[in-house]
């Protein structure tokens, strides 16, 4: 197992913040719009270098995706700002209908997505928005896993013409990729080659993969750990690459097991290539208060329980018998 | 660029007249799509495109310095096309595919299927303004001093994503913005008034802080005077509101001021009917 440290941790939604500057400083057509969460987006910093590209929409946000789709008209990019349950339940048929079937290029930036942003409760905690995003067609879903991915992704949609959902969140939590990282969307990463199991994992659930990783490298279990920052477009060859070598397969994500990431790498599978698989998500529920940490070991998303999953994967992908010949 | 300082009222009238005879012909032959509203507006779009604004038939999406006019209200797009068609914007040959398979000219309007003149899809009710907006707001960014012109249908107002942005554009000084309302008082299920009604709109888009305005929808001399004074009106630090009368299904006389003719198809006799009342001198598509 390839070794990863960290010696800080920041949370995803600080490096969307810094991301947003680099990218308001790279091209001068980049304007944000926030619906009175400017602090909890860590645009602030945006806001004093440009103010006169930052604008304020107040608690209105089917006004603010509908702004930002007008916006585009003339050349502007804008990137909205809110929490992940308003970015997309909320202004579902705004973005469905201004911004994904008119083609607008719009970056919808969600932060406090899934059950991290924690004392806050269900109210609050999406865990559908991978699922209705990655429905419209067009629309790229990026989820990175810390703040030197969210930053460089940040950069990246920037320079990509078309819609986009970026999805982060709020605890603190290890950086561990590379600070100068060019961020290449739909494009997997491979954390760690293996050849017993594939994880593919997404958002805050990578470094838990790699804890898991670690871990399952001492009960004898080499693991193949690949990043999928990026939902939609999937990167279907790099799936394919690593499923022909483990024959099965863990996803994990911070998300309802129904229509995230595991369900998008099924598909690839069915069609292709089929194979044991387990999913660690949250299994069709909403969320509760709690701590971060509390929340994610309730609902069966740490390292523990990506654990669980490899064991049981493998020994699905062991009992697999030869198919037999049947003579006609 | 069309616009003239000479007003020829008969020439206006006159197209007015064959965009009326698209609308009632677009949809008699697909047998579905909106004649009421789109009757009703047919003066105010042939204003706007005919005269009122500076726009390119070149169509970019960008519409950098020329005005630009999003259609809220996407269910009457049979008087969009037809104007977008007699203005330049593409062959009126192409009427005839009106929601029609492989068409552009899709039942409500879209930019996917890339039919020039159209800049955002609309048909889900309350979202135009917001969009209007956000272009006016570029617009100031980029130091492009032409206007961003609208229309919604009163029954839309009930949408409450209008007054989300009702509020934002006065707050936000957006004053190169002429919005307008199709006061017609009717929508699909009757008049507004019985289903939920729009209170005193006058006094209402005033308390948001617009510039609110009156014009007879139905009158091209009286529209044309109340699009002018609404841009002389324009830059002088509020949104401005028109309150346009219309009555739905105005110039054919069976369709006219009743909710009944909102999205129902004529049939073959009402066509002639309707075309007889009709007559022009130009050529239908």
């Amino acid at each position: 197992m390839k070794k990863y440290s960290f010696t800080e941790k920041k949370d995803t939604r600080s490096g969307f913040g810094a991301g947003l500057l680099e990218a308001g400083k790279k091209n001068e057509n980049v304007v944000a719009l926030c619906a009175d969460l400017v602090g909890s987006l860590k645009m602030e910093a945006f806001i004093k270098e440009f103010p006169e590209r930052f604008f304020q929409i107040g608690i209105a946000e089917a006004n603010m995706m509908g702004i930002a789709a007008g916006m585009t008209i003339g050349g502007k990019i804008p990137f909205t700002g809110t929490f992940a349950n308003f970015s997309t339940g909320r202004v579902y048929d705004q973005i469905r209908q201004s911004i994904a079937y008119s083609d607008k290029n719009v970056k919808i930036c969600a932060s406090h997505a899934g059950l991290t942003l924690g004392e806050d409760g269900a109210t609050h905690q999406i865990l559908e928005d991978i699922g209705l995003m990655k429905m419209l067609p067009g629309m790229t879903v990026i989820n990175p896993c810390d703040y030197n991915q969210t930053k460089a992704a940040t950069i990246a949609i920037a320079d990509h013409h078309g819609p986009v959902y970026l999805r982060f969140g709020r605890p603190v939590v290890p950086i561990f990729t590379d600070p100068d990282q060019k961020f290449e969307i739909g494009k997997a990463w491979m954390v760690n080659e293996g050849k017993d199991v594939s994880i593919f994992a997404t958002g805050h659930l990578v470094w838990e993969a790699i804890l898991a990783g670690e871990k399952l490298a001492e009960m004898g279990i080499d693991a193949e750990i690949i990043n999928i920052h990026t939902i939609k477009p999937l990167d279907e060859a790099a799936i394919l690459k690593s499923v022909a070598k483990t024959r099965c397969v863990v996803t994990c994500e911070e998300h309802n097991r129904l229509g995230g990431l595991g369900d998008s790498v099924a598909q690839v599978l069915v069609k292709n290539d089929p194979l044991p698989q387990e999913y660690v998500a949250v299994d069709d529920s909403f969320g509760e208060s709690g701590k971060p940490a509390e929340l994610m070991t309730k609902y069966g998303l740490d390292s523990e329980n990506i654990i669980k999953a490899v064991q049981k994967v493998i020994a699905r992908k062991n009992a697999v018998k030869s198919p037999q010949v049947v003579e006609l | 660029m069309m616009n003239t300082e000479h007003v020829d009222l008969n020439k206006l009238t006159t197209v007015a007249k064959q965009v009326r005879r698209d609308i009632v012909r677009m949809v008699h032959q697909c047998q579905s799509g909106h004649p009421g509203g789109s009757l009703g507006c047919t003066d105010f779009l042939v204003a706007l495109y005919f005269h009122i604004m500076n726009h390119k038939t070149d169509f970019n999406m960008d519409g950098t310095n020329e005005d630009l006019f999003f259609l809220s209200n996407g269910h009457i797009s049979p008087v969009f096309y037809s104007v977008l068609a007699r203005s330049g914007y593409f062959d009126v040959s192409e009427l005839a595919t009106f929601r029609k398979l492989d068409s552009r000219l899709q039942g409500h309007p879209t930019t996917h299927e890339g039919l020039p003149g159209i800049r955002i899809a609309s048909g889900s009710l309350g979202q135009g303004l917001s969009v209007a907006i956000g272009a006016a707001l570029t617009k100031k960014l980029n130091n492009d001093s032409s206007l961003v012109f609208t229309l919604h249908g009163d029954g839309e107002l009930q949408e409450g994503q209008i007054w989300e942005a009702a509020m934002f554009a006065p707050h936000n000084k957006v004053d190169n913005l002429i919005s307008t309302i199709d006061y017609n008082g009717q929508q699909i299920d009757g008049p507004t008034e019985k289903v939920l009604s729009l209170g005193n709109l006058k006094a209402k888009w005033e308390a948001f802080g617009w510039d609110v305005m009156e014009m007879n929808g139905n009158d091209l001399a009286d529209v044309i005077r109340g699009l002018e004074e609404a841009k002389s009106r324009a830059f002088k630090g509020k949104p401005i509101m028109i309150l346009m009368t219309t009555n739905m299904g105005h110039g054919v006389d069976f369709m006219m001021g009743s909710h009944k003719w909102h999205g129902v198809a004529p049939n073959d006799e009402q066509l002639q009917q309707a075309l007889d009342q009709l007559v022009c001198d130009m050529q239908d598509y």
